[in-house]
């Protein structure tokens, strides 16, 4: 099935890769911080007038840039709502202090004459007249004024016109054959904007059933058309389409999207309820049907939650002010914050931990992550403690978990829980390796000695002697174990 | 970089005429709308404008500048100026603008630049909201904008999703007419390859384009050789792995727009952000902007005592010496100690937010990913990084180079990690899941196709004939990724003994740490040095690739240095990674990669260009 663990174990042994950390302990981190010092020490040799440097404003952008002077106008205008006149002064004056560069540009240089600027020189040499309209196509004249008189171009050249961008009149495909044949054309020309402009006009000229029907057989039309019902906001007739091609997983994914735009909670909670009948794939349902159930469940506990808060009679709530609603947030989230307020309530309520379990099926892992990080960010260490025990059929307690426990031991420190309570679940940590890193990196002694008389790693036990306090019970207890192991060693001899 | 060059390697040509044109050519419109006037730009558009264009320029023709935004104008100007993306809810807040005006009854007159081009929908929307005559629209064709000396973008970020979800061609028209712009600048392109149905059509537009314009290029000295065009779907793999590179990493860490990045306080260590400039003129950036991120540090340090040291000869001058020390040299060490402290700011932070998330399990998740054992371990780890409600896009692009990696993932898998994901960040998500599933980005194997990459190594034969036949029946949708086939077949994974040392890389490989050759800078390297895709039939195939290769009009004369200049097209994105990989490429191979893309994209983009937002 797989390869051995010997075959994986040699693998990373051997492994090519310069193992490459980003660890705090690393030498390379503390070769960056002297760099940093050094650097630093330099700044009251360099005086910090920045008169080298480009000029930035308050905002960070540089003095000058457009998006600075926009925010220049932003705040000018918004500063100036009694009087339109002195925005006008302001915004100008802003900008007046500003050098006034001499006009480099001169568009006649570029698109007339030749050898002006010197600096141009070699793209007036580098390019003919014709290769002059190629960047620059037809700029004298404006488009708007162009009028395509001639009502006699093949769909090819009609096509390889609008190509160029073009007014061309497509009145004159009347017929159902020239409307295809100009619509293979534009597809087979690859330009989209084309392909849309003639969909739009076909759009417009042709019964739905006849221009869908048309466009099941050619897939690249289809897709411009989906797309540019889309962007205009056409859901009915977007939604007919799809109906119409069978595709009825899209049709009810298309309505779902509706609810992003849909601000109020009430009316947000009526659409989504309207959403579960729709055709999706039988295991879209189930989400679906929790997603009007998770908001439906938030709208309660919201509604309780700020009365108990404003009530002022709930400790939890005047500890811990909340941050923000519940209302449109992830499940996870939601589940973390009934841990956090509502740990202790009865199953039968909506915000308890154990109903919202319940009934998303929450997996246990999940579970007991979120339970986890909502109990220690409170430093309830029993309730962490809690998590984690069982008892199997004998009475006596052990402790497991559904996550390793370095992950355990991660939270719980990233919580700053005390060493005693974290030095229990490093204990706990299978991987030898792992667990004398975090014991080390978080100073569980205990840990760190037990592992190495374990190990009956000698030498490391004495070097850890140096890292322990003088005198402690750390110290005492590396000696009695170092002079245990002699007595032993003696024994055997 | 460390490595020695083989052949000299030529120097880029000089893209600061394609900053003059787009800059002369917005004053020419500009002009076209006498008299003073508002100018309202797009957000999209305000970078790149930055980089070509200053407010003094502008304020030769434009009063004040305003941010195309939800919130109603307040412009007291007579004539207003749109500069702008060409879109449909654009279109409608302009019309909505003209519309109020008209109902209480002032006058104005309205411009509306497009850019890079004008699409015809948007015009169909300006007609139905009755404002068609009201407005004038130009076009402004700035489809080039020179990042930095090797690296030109089209800005256009949404391209790819665009094309590559949506299956809308709107841009192919600009990739053609800019690459007949680069032609005729830079050109003639002696020898094009490409790879993609969008390469293809891309490719075959321009050359219209070129017939018909029947520009004479005889005589003209040609900089840029070759071109190579690329889809974006046709390697998803290494835009999805982490970041390893300087740049990368700062990229995926502060997001670099448009050439430049916002180093925040925790960075600069004062209380405001400074805006920096990332590019070859940064004397330290550009030395370590390709390097891993392990090497980074000796460099810098080795950088910091240097200076130290300059700064120390200053004891012991006379007073002669000093002055020359301060009018000479003080200013580049200044100059020099300031990038200096950004760049260590930038890496100190980068180590604290990358030791935050246990980057180590991550990166070694993705390497078995990559290679393709222990893949339950992997998935478990992602299942646990979703179940922990970190990062939402790191959660998605770890799920997605599982599925690209593995064929899809099983359908209990698939099952598991969405309704996990759903409960995690929110059930809308379902839509980003629809849409990954429609772009072949995460997908669930079909009934029976269930085989684990190890199965398929044991028995090759007959499950090879045997998945063969279920894709062909089943996963007509998307098609399938192959990697792990490709990668053997390309040999993306290095088997090497001994350390790699990623402080002297010997192949592409070290942007990945030396665990992964990214595939679209192989297959560009393989093509070229083929000269075309002669014995790459069996990747082609598992590709499901449209390949073409082709000579153009001019002469090859094979040594100059156009020749050995490559102008890498990527439609739909190029990561930092890739730049960085193919740079290496050039330098042992004595060539010049320049890179056109749509956009400068990475894992992160990608996925956010998934998910569905409020209209």
């Amino acid at each position: 099935m797989s390869r051995s663990r010997a075959d994986e174990e040699e693998y990373w042994h051997s492994s090519k890769c310069r193992a490459f950390t980003f660890d705090d302990e690393d030498d390379e981190l503390c070769q960056l911080k002297e760099s940093k010092r050094a650097v630093n020490s330099l700044r009251d040799i360099v005086d910090d007038d920045e008169d080298e440097l480009e000029k930035v404003s308050w905002s960070g952008e540089p003095v000058g840039s457009i998006s600075w002077s926009i925010k220049e106008t932003a705040s000018s205008s918004t500063s100036s709502l009694e009087g339109r006149d002195s925005s006008l002064q302001k915004g100008s004056s802003s900008n007046a202090a500003l050098p006034k560069q001499v006009s480099s540009y001169s568009l006649s240089s570029l698109f007339k004459g030749r050898n002006k600027l010197p600096s141009l020189q070699s793209l007036s040499d580098a390019l003919s007249d014709t290769g002059v309209k190629n960047y620059a196509p037809e700029l004298r004249r404006p488009k708007a004024e162009y009028k395509d008189y001639s009502s006699d171009w093949s769909p090819k050249d009609t096509v390889r016109r609008m190509q160029r961008g073009k007014v061309c009149s497509l009145e004159r495909f009347r017929s159902l054959q020239d409307k295809l044949v100009l619509l293979d054309e534009a597809v087979a020309g690859h330009d989209g904007n084309v392909i849309t402009a003639v969909l739009i006009f076909l759009k417009r000229t042709l019964r739905r059933e006849i221009l869908f029907r048309e466009l099941e057989e050619r897939q690249v039309a289809l897709c411009h058309l989906i797309h540019f019902l889309k962007e205009t906001g056409e859901q009915k007739m977007l939604l007919d389409l799809l109906r119409f091609l069978d595709r009825t997983e899209e049709v009810a994914l298309s309505q779902y999207r509706e609810h992003l735009n849909i601000q109020d909670v009430e009316k947000r909670r009526e659409f989504l309820k309207g959403c579960i009948g729709l055709p999706f794939s039988p295991e879209d349902i189930s989400h679906i049907q929790d997603h009007y159930t998770l908001l439906e469940r938030q709208i309660i506990i919201e509604a309780n939650d700020r009365h108990l808060e404003t009530a002022g009679q709930s400790e939890i709530f005047r500890k811990y002010p909340r941050k923000a609603s519940i209302l449109n947030m992830p499940l996870v989230t939601t589940l973390f914050y009934s841990c956090f307020y509502h740990y202790t309530e009865a199953e039968g309520t909506f915000s308890s931990p154990t109903n919202l379990k319940k009934t998303f099926k929450i997996p246990d892992k999940q579970y007991v992550l979120t339970a986890l990080a909502a109990r220690a960010k409170l430093r309830a260490w029993e309730d962490v403690d809690a998590l984690f025990t069982t008892k199997n059929w004998l009475g006596y307690t052990k402790k497991k978990a559904p996550i390793g426990f370095h992950r355990v031991v991660e939270i719980l420190q990233r919580n700053n829980a005390p060493v005693q309570v974290l030095q229990e679940y490093v204990r706990l940590v299978e991987d030898v390796e792992t667990r004398l890193n975090l014991a080390t990196k978080y100073k569980c002694h205990d840990v760190v000695i037990d592992t190495y008389r374990d190990l009956k790693d000698r030498i490391q036990l004495m070097a850890y002697k140096c890292k322990v306090e003088r005198g402690s019970a750390e110290e005492e207890k590396i000696n009695s174990i170092l002079n245990n192991t002699v007595r032993n060693t003696c024994f055997l001899l | 970089m460390a490595s020695t060059a083989r052949r000299d390697v030529p120097e880029p040509p000089d893209f600061g005429i394609l900053k003059r044109l787009a800059r002369d050519q917005l004053i020419y419109l500009l002009e076209q709308l006498p008299g003073r006037k508002d100018l309202f730009i797009e957000a999209d558009l305000m970078s790149p404008l930055d980089r070509i264009a200053n407010v003094s320029i502008l304020k030769h023709e434009v009063d004040k500048l305003y941010k195309v935004e939800s919130r109603p104008a307040l412009s007291t100007s007579d004539q207003l100026c749109f500069l702008v993306r060409p879109r449909v809810k654009t279109m409608k807040y302009i019309a909505d603008i003209v519309n109020a005006d008209k109902m209480s009854g002032r006058s104005r007159k309205y411009k509306i630049i497009f850019s890079p081009q004008k699409f015809y929908a948007c015009e169909m929307v300006l007609e139905e909201e009755g404002v068609f005559g009201d407005v004038t629209c130009d076009e402004w064709s700035f489809y080039l904008l020179p990042l930095d000396e090797d690296i030109i973008s089209m800005e256009l970020p949404e391209f790819f999703r665009d094309y590559f979800l949506e299956g809308d061609h709107r841009w192919i028209n600009s990739v053609a007419r800019a690459l007949q712009l680069l032609n005729s600048l830079y050109g003639p392109f002696s020898r094009a390859y490409g790879i993609g149905r969008c390469a293809k059509m891309c490719y075959e537009l321009w050359r219209e384009l070129e017939e018909e314009s029947e520009g004479d290029s005889q005589g003209r000295k040609p900089e840029i050789g070759n071109i190579f065009l690329m889809d974006r779907d046709t390697d998803y793999v290494t835009a999805l792995c982490s970041q390893m590179v300087y740049e990368g990493l700062v990229d995926d860490t502060f997001r670099i727009k448009c050439g430049s990045v916002d180093f925040g306080p925790e960075v600069t260590s004062s209380d405001k952000s400074i805006k920096v400039l990332l590019n070859a003129q940064d004397k330290v950036f550009s030395q370590i902007r390709n390097e891993h991120f392990s090497s980074v540090f000796g460099f810098l340090s080795q950088k910091s005592r240097n200076l130290q040291a300059q700064y120390d000869r200053r004891r012991g001058m006379d007073i002669k010496q000093m002055k020359n020390f301060v009018s000479q040299e003080l200013k580049g060490l200044k100059q020099e100690h300031r990038l200096l402290s950004l760049h260590i700011g930038a890496c100190e932070s980068i180590m604290k937010k990358k030791t935050k998330q246990d980057f180590q399990e991550m990166i070694k998740a993705e390497h078995s990913l990559l290679e393709g054992f222990d893949i339950r371990e992997s998935t478990s780890f992602i299942e646990e990084h979703i179940d922990r409600q970190v990062s939402p896009i790191e959660s998605l692009r770890l799920m997605c180079l599982l599925s690209i990696t593995e064929n899809g993932l099983n359908p209990k898998d698939y099952r598991s990690l969405k309704t996990q994901y759903l409960q995690s960040y929110g059930p809308e998500h379902l839509l980003t899941f629809h849409n990954l599933k429609r772009i072949g980005l995460l997908t669930e194997q079909a009934a029976g196709e269930t085989l684990t990459a190890v199965e398929s190594r044991v028995s090759k034969l007959v499950t090879d004939r045997a998945a063969g036949k279920i894709t062909d029946a089943f996963n007509s949708l998307a098609r399938k990724s192959n990697f792990r086939a490709i990668s053997k077949k390309l040999g993306l994974i290095p088997r090497l003994d001994g350390e790699y040392d990623l402080k002297m890389p010997r192949d592409m490989a070290y942007v990945f740490s030396g665990a992964y050759t990214p595939l679209s800078c192989k297959i560009i390297e393989q093509v070229l040095e083929r000269r075309g895709w002669q014995g790459l039939e069996e990747v082609l195939r598992l590709l499901n690739g449209t390949e073409f290769s082709e000579a153009g009009a001019a002469e090859a004369s094979p040594g100059r240095d156009s020749q050995r200049t490559v102008l890498a097209v990527f439609l739909g994105g190029c990561t930092c990674s890739e730049m960085a990989a193919l740079r290496f490429l050039g330098r042992e191979r004595g060539c010049r990669f320049i890179f056109l893309t749509t956009a400068v994209t990475s894992s992160g983009r990608l996925m956010e260009a998934m998910a569905e937002t409020r209209a």
